[in-house]
């Protein structure tokens, strides 16, 4: 049985456990919504450039550009966007077993397989591990900037032929509660079709068609890395804030618990005196 | 024109920088500067980094930005900017140290270097952010 002090101890540590878990799920709370209004504030721009993109690769011809061009795919490199700081729940776990499976089932179409391992976290997984790293990034704040350096690499890579095919692994944000993960496969460009409602203006192109195509593509890489990079946060916080929530719940079972062990320890202790007491009464009388 | 004024978004991939109705924009275009005024021909560019201007009925607003595209449809000029500030927002002494800072980094890194076109481009855009700036300045 342990000591009335030792009880005590106990029952302080997990409650300032517990106020650390609940503080940490007020901020990924707070972190949370300001995720979600950066994904929302990066739509326009996203849907912009898709809309502008696909009226210039149906005006042209897609063979054109490097970007679109399908090579036979023996080198592929993965993408895997994790989070810079853990006590996140499963968020990253769960992510490298995808990613890991991914290049399991790849290993015999391609020959050889990259990572590029964005996040910290996955940085710290995949260093002992017997794989291939392209490259390694941390994350900070997500950034357009930083996602323009991540592709602005990638996209060199791809043109001059050192890879032939890119996957990105990321969490998907749909709820606090529910990260979708998405195996996306970005490059080679998907030949896109453009949809019967969309208007059909006549352009004036400046400087032309072909060139335009050329800046735009590589835009469009940025904006999906950048959205990526978001949903991946946004994923990420809301992961945190379940995960803080039911560690916060499950400390304070424990503090229940260990409250009804002192108090049980406090209350025999006072029956034990109490008999000395009555004991040695008895004892004086006899 | 039924409309009296031209509606301008200027858009970067992290937000909405600017949504209002003027009277004439001026942007950099990748194959020289062009003005918009209403009854625009629909019109698709790129932007080299530079100055836009955007003249309202008060008062001319003046923006760095750092390329990107745009798009001019009837009575509508959409700018997606890959970075866009307000010269309002900019501060002389903060951008003199980042173009400071640039120009030391360029000076250690060699030519080979990777890194070398990162930086070589944050000058360019600190440089021409100082630009609009004082720009502004001189025509408030």
């Amino acid at each position: 049985m342990p000591s009335l002090k030792d009880l005590r101890k106990r029952i302080n540590s997990v409650k300032k456990t517990r106020q650390i878990t609940s503080a940490m799920r007020m901020v990924a709370a707070a972190k949370l919504r300001r995720s979600q209004s950066d994904i929302i504030a990066a739509r326009p721009y996203a849907i912009k450039t898709n809309e502008v993109l696909v009226s210039l690769v149906t005006r042209t011809n897609p063979d054109m550009h490097p970007l679109l061009r399908v090579r036979e795919p023996k080198r592929g490199v993965v993408v895997v966007i994790a989070s810079d700081r853990g006590l996140c729940g499963s968020f990253n776990q769960n992510l490298f077993r995808k990613a890991e499976t991914f290049i399991k089932q790849n290993r015999d179409r391609y020959e050889d397989i990259q990572m590029v391992l964005i996040g910290k976290r996955a940085g710290d997984y995949f260093k002992r591990k017997n794989v291939a790293k392209r490259a390694v990034y941390t994350i900070g704040t997500p950034s357009y900037e930083l996602a323009s350096e991540i592709c602005d690499d990638l996209i060199k890579g791809y043109v001059n032929a050192e890879y032939d095919e890119l996957t990105i692994i990321f969490n998907e944000f749909r709820s606090a509660l529910t990260q979708v993960m998405h195996v996306d496969r970005v490059l080679p460009v998907e030949p896109m079709e453009a949809e019967d409602d969309m208007m059909n203006v006549e352009y004036l192109y400046e400087p032309s068609e072909d060139i335009l195509l050329e800046a735009l593509l590589p835009l469009s890489l940025k904006v999906f890395m950048y959205r990526a990079l978001l949903e991946s946060a946004a994923s990420e916080h809301g992961a945190r804030m379940t995960a803080m929530e039911s560690a916060s719940k499950n400390a304070g079972e424990v503090i229940g618990k260990l409250e009804i062990k002192y108090n049980r320890a406090r209350q025999s202790a006072i029956t034990t005196e109490l008999m000395e007491v009555v004991g040695g009464a008895e004892a004086l009388k006899g | 024109m039924a409309e009296e004024y031209i509606q301008v978004d200027v858009v970067t991939p992290e937000k909405a920088v600017l949504s209002r109705k003027a009277v004439e924009v001026v942007a950099p275009g990748s194959q020289g500067e062009f003005g918009v005024l209403i009854g625009h021909t629909p019109f698709l560019t790129t932007l080299k980094p530079g100055q836009i201007i955007v003249r309202t009925e008060d008062r001319d607003i003046y923006l760095a930005c750092g390329g990107g595209f745009a798009e001019v449809i009837s009575d509508r000029v959409i700018i997606l900017a890959e970075t866009a500030e307000m010269a309002e927002d900019l501060k002389a002494d903060e951008l003199k140290e980042e173009v400071e800072q640039a120009r030391e980094k360029l000076r250690q890194l060699g030519k080979e270097d990777p890194d070398y076109e990162k930086w070589e481009k944050r000058l360019l855009r600190a440089e021409i952010k100082q630009r609009v700036l004082e720009n502004w300045e001189k025509n408030r």
